[in-house]
């Protein structure tokens, strides 16, 4: 438990309270040199709050508490002030602009300058240098629209050591990031923790946490609940889980007993063509089938063709139709269109809530209905009426946390956002349900409550076909595992002969291995 | 505070501009000594601004769907020139020639929407092409003269309801459509709460509901005693009838069918409402056209209002459409808007017009108050969504030091920089 490093950062009983939310209560922690500490709880238990309390998002003045960074109160009045004391956030959403190079994005609002012009050979040289530290080797002429997430979320790295970052915070910073991308970016963290920067982690990913966090802090309805010293304390995930949901989840998956019919629907010789790349093909005749009542997982890397079979298979919303057979209870349907999908009983949940899944505009009633509105209409009018029973029967249902359905989904935390997104494509009576990363940026408890509801449909004998990244989720929940592999589906595994090594050798590499 | 916030419900511009709209009226009334608010110039108001109301009708769908159009203008000109050519020339009788004019508006509505739904042009270029093409047509067809349309035609833009039933001192047909409004009101408002009440959803307290629907009966009591008491001849006027009518039936479809909603689900976020199935390109298409059979039906108002088509006709209409809309609580980005807004912010750019023509305040100051007010209004949403959405009463409160109300408050960055009260 004792360190020998001095403490860096301390944060003294910050509460920071919205009208009518007490976001923070009395929430401490304290950061030592040269650490990664790592901050847990669930969506809402008040983590972002309190890195934009400790960015000068929320000035100071508009919490209580006190903020000590090497050893100085400090009274940050924004982002700028924080900045200049050595404190540097790098969001979920990167800050970074698409069309400018490495080295502008890198310099912007601090460009080298000499009478007022900037001088590019030093920007240029320092970028090079900087970029040798983050392990990037690419021409720092080259627009960051061209390099893939995980050398920009380096880029943005890059940036803050140019400010002479002190502790560096991190938020989600592996979520949209590959297994190998999220390595590359825990070992540079490791690095600039040997180098003497601190660093603070928000993740979900409990696995990276216990992986290279020196101490935990976690936070639960606003309050800090503990803190753990990983290697005195011998955290493991079930650890963490226990403190953040403050009981111990017995399993993360619910109990299921598969109640699995007859094949009733399957693709043949899917293939596939990229949308602007037409001898680009991003599914490679993909054969597979679904049976009733069956949950049927997708394995894949990032990039592997998951979504785009899903989207291709959703009334072509994807790429460019080639060749393949849709087959149905027994007969070929044609689908041309997302409405002729919905027709014929699928329905697709979108990896990408926010700009795909949602109009955030909405509220919980009429998102609960659009997929299928004219089951709520009669000559085309809306029965508001019927719409509002509809949507009032589904958030009892699935136990959606919102006053009324009234609600704007824009409001709703994460898992409810995606209980809505399922309303919506329950109602529509599919017999497939394809749901794509249904539990992506959910916390531990309301991921239990989807699992739940994906069993349940399939149990009322609908097919359902989960694609996720998280391979414990996909062997939790499926009964049968595809995996697939640039475009290819590599193989199939049943329950019983399915783990981690098994599905990753056939997720990386081509050879047919049935 | 929060009751008023329930009372007239929707966003918090919409909600402003209806104090804005009132306090405007009565500063007006004041200063002019009573002339604002006379039967003459009622009419006249409404005359004088009616199509520029329909044209915003079809505006708001237009740019709830995510898109503009510039064309209006142009189009009421093309139509206007066409159709009073077609009655003049080919000798069609009145009714043939609104029928000529809205398949001629469906026409070149079908023209810009199928670029913008299925080439993919933007409709700022397309319509922008359009304000060229069409008024460039119009002094084509036209010879850049004036053409004269015949007096049964002029009805829909000169006429009134007519006299009929016993001699009451009023026009007894404008009262019964004052009646019939009233009615109507209390009919859906009751109807509403029963049915919220049934189903077990939220109501207001019934005080809200009895105090405005006497407030609103008021006033349509009261603007139906102006317009039933203009000069003899006068009354309702038939664009006025015209625009009532269009603002219930696009009110009704803009919130309650299909496609209605189908036009604020891709306006809200297009990929996610074309994955819910929705036939993204032909709502666009027929959002672009139906705002050209508008922009016909206000140009064909306007010729039958003035006597006559000219070449500079609808000149600078799609701005004073498009700055209704966006008073009238629209969002620039799309997805946000209604109907009954958008003639709000109308009403606001006419009683603006008006009364500062009232007050002998010249077209040059005119156009600057106007310019600032479109402004502040589109500043002041956008301010709101910076901080976090509070209402506008909240905020009004605040600034003059009243006490918080928690209700109000829903803007939570707002209350840090705004230091309460021990």
């Amino acid at each position: 438990m004792v360190s020998a490093s001095p403490v860096i950062l301390e944060m003294r009983s910050i509460t920071k309270e919205f009208p009518g939310v007490k976001a923070l209560a009395e929430v401490s922690i304290t950061v030592r040199a040269s650490e990664i500490h790592s901050i847990c709880g669930e969506n809402g238990a008040g983590k972002s709050t309190l890195m934009k309390v400790l960015s000068g998002v929320y000035p100071f003045g508009s919490y209580e508490g006190d903020i000590v960074f090497q050893n100085e109160v400090c009274q940050f009045k924004d982002i700028r002030a924080s900045e200049n004391a050595g404190i540097v956030i790098i969001h979920q959403e990167l800050a970074l602009i698409p069309e400018l190079s490495i080295t502008e994005n890198i310099f912007l609002g601090n460009e080298p300058t000499r009478f007022g012009i900037i001088n590019w050979t030093e920007a240029r040289m320092r970028t090079l240098e900087l970029m040798a530290r983050v392990g990037l080797s690419e021409d720092p002429d080259t627009p960051v629209k061209e390099i893939g997430v995980g050398k920009q979320q380096l880029v943005e790295i890059a940036k803050a050591l140019n400010k002479s970052v002190k502790l560096l915070i991190l938020d989600e910073p592996t979520a949209a990031l590959n297994e190998s991308d999220s390595q590359h970016l825990l070992d540079l963290i490791r690095g600039l923790k040997a180098k003497g920067i601190s660093c603070i982690m928000i993740s979900h990913k409990l696995n990276e946490i216990e992986q290279v966090s020196d101490s935990i802090t976690i936070i639960r309805d606003g309050k800090s609940i503990e803190t753990l010293d990983v290697k005195a304390d011998g955290v493991d995930e079930d650890r963490i889980i226990r403190g953040m949901v403050g009981r111990t989840l017995e399993s993360r998956f619910p109990d299921h007993t598969p109640k699995i019919g007859e094949v009733f629907f399957e693709v043949k010789d899917w293939t596939v063509a990229h949308p602007q790349i037409p001898d680009r093909l991003v599914c490679k005749s993909s054969n597979f089938n679904v049976r009733r009542g069956e949950i049927v997982g997708f394995a894949g890397l990032m990039g592997a063709g998951r979504t785009e079979l899903a989207r291709s298979l959703f009334g072509r919303s994807y790429g460019n139709y080639i060749s393949g057979q849709i087959i149905k209870d027994g007969q070929e349907i044609t689908i041309r269109n997302v409405p002729q999908a919905i027709k014929h009983g699928i329905g697709y949940v979108t990896e990408d809530r926010k700009t795909l899944g949602l109009n955030l505009l909405d509220d919980i009633k009429t998102t609960t209905v659009s997929a299928n509105l004219d089951a709520v209409s009669r000559h085309t009018v809306v029965d508001v009426n019927r719409e509002y029973a509809v949507a009032e029967d589904y958030r009892k249902q699935l136990r959606t946390k919102a006053p009324s359905v009234d609600e704007g989904v824009s409001k709703l935390s994460g898992g409810n956002q995606q209980k809505v997104v399922l309303a919506k494509w329950m109602f529509t009576d599919p017999d497939i349900l394809i749901l794509d990363e249904p539990t992506r940026g959910i916390d531990v408890g309301a991921k239990y409550e989807i699992y739940g509801i994906i069993q349940a449909l399939a149990n009322q004998g609908k097919g359902v076909i989960v694609i996720s990244s998280e391979l414990p989720e996909l062997l939790g929940i499926s009964d049968r595992i595809y995996t697939i592999f640039e475009g290819a589906i590599t193989g199939v595994l049943n329950k019983q002969q399915a783990n981690q090594e098994s599905l990753m050798k056939r997720m990386t590499s081509a050879a047919k291995t049935v | 505070m929060n009751a008023i916030k329930q009372l007239f419900g929707g966003n918090t511009r919409q909600f402003g501009m209806i104090f804005a709209l009132i306090a405007l009226v009565l500063f007006f009334q004041w200063r002019s000594g009573g002339l604002l608010l006379t039967p003459d110039n009622v009419i006249n108001l409404m005359n004088g601004y009616s199509y520029i109301l329909i044209l915003a009708i079809g505006m708001v769908l237009v740019i709830i769907a995510g898109h503009i159009d510039l064309s209006v203008g142009s189009v009421a000109a093309f139509v206007g020139i066409v159709v009073a050519l077609t009655m003049r020339d080919w000798g069609l009788p009145w009714y043939m020639g609104i029928v000529v004019g809205l398949v001629l508006g469906a026409l070149i509505g079908a023209w810009q929407g199928f670029f913008v739904a299925y080439v993919g042009i933007p409709a700022f270029i397309v319509t922008l092409a359009g304000m060229l093409l069409f008024r460039g047509a119009n002094q084509l067809f036209g010879k850049s003269l004036t053409i004269p349309v015949p007096e049964d035609f002029q009805f829909i833009g000169a006429g009134y309801l007519p006299e009929i039933g016993p001699n009451t001192g009023y026009n007894n047909l404008t009262l019964l459509l004052g009646f019939i409004a009233v009615a109507a009101l209390i009919w859906g408002e009751l109807r509403g709460r029963r049915k919220s009440l049934a189903l077990g959803a939220g109501v207001k307290p019934l005080w809200v509901t009895v105090f405005k629907l006497v407030v609103l009966s008021g006033v349509i009591l009261y603007v139906t005693y102006l317009f039933a008491t203009g000069r003899p001849g006068t009354s309702f006027p038939m664009p006025g009838l015209i625009l009532g009518v269009l603002v219930l039936v696009y009110g009704f479809i803009s919130s309650r069918t299909t496609i209605g909603r189908h036009v604020y689900a891709v306006g809200g976020n297009r990929h996610a409402a074309a994955l819910s199935g929705v036939k993204s390109k032909r709502t666009d298409f027929l959002v672009i056209m139906n705002m050209s059979v508008l922009a016909a039906l206000a140009g064909m108002i306007f010729i039958a209002r003035s006597n006559a088509s000219g070449p500079s006709d609808g000149v600078g209409w799609e701005l004073d459409a498009i700055a209704a809309v966006f008073i009238g609580g629209a969002a620039v980005t799309g997805g946000v808007g209604t109907v009954v807004g958008s003639m709000i912010g109308g009403l606001v750019m006419a009683i603006l017009n008006n009364g500062l023509q009232l007050l002998g305040v010249g077209s040059d100051w005119t156009q600057i108050i106007k310019g600032l007010v479109l402004l502040a209004a589109v500043v002041f949403d956008v301010y709101n969504k910076s901080q976090g959405k509070p209402s506008f009463i909240g905020f009004m409160m605040k600034k003059l030091g009243g006490k918080d109300n928690p209700d109000l408050a829903v803007a939570t960055p707002l209350k840090d920089t705004v230091k309460t009260e021990p």
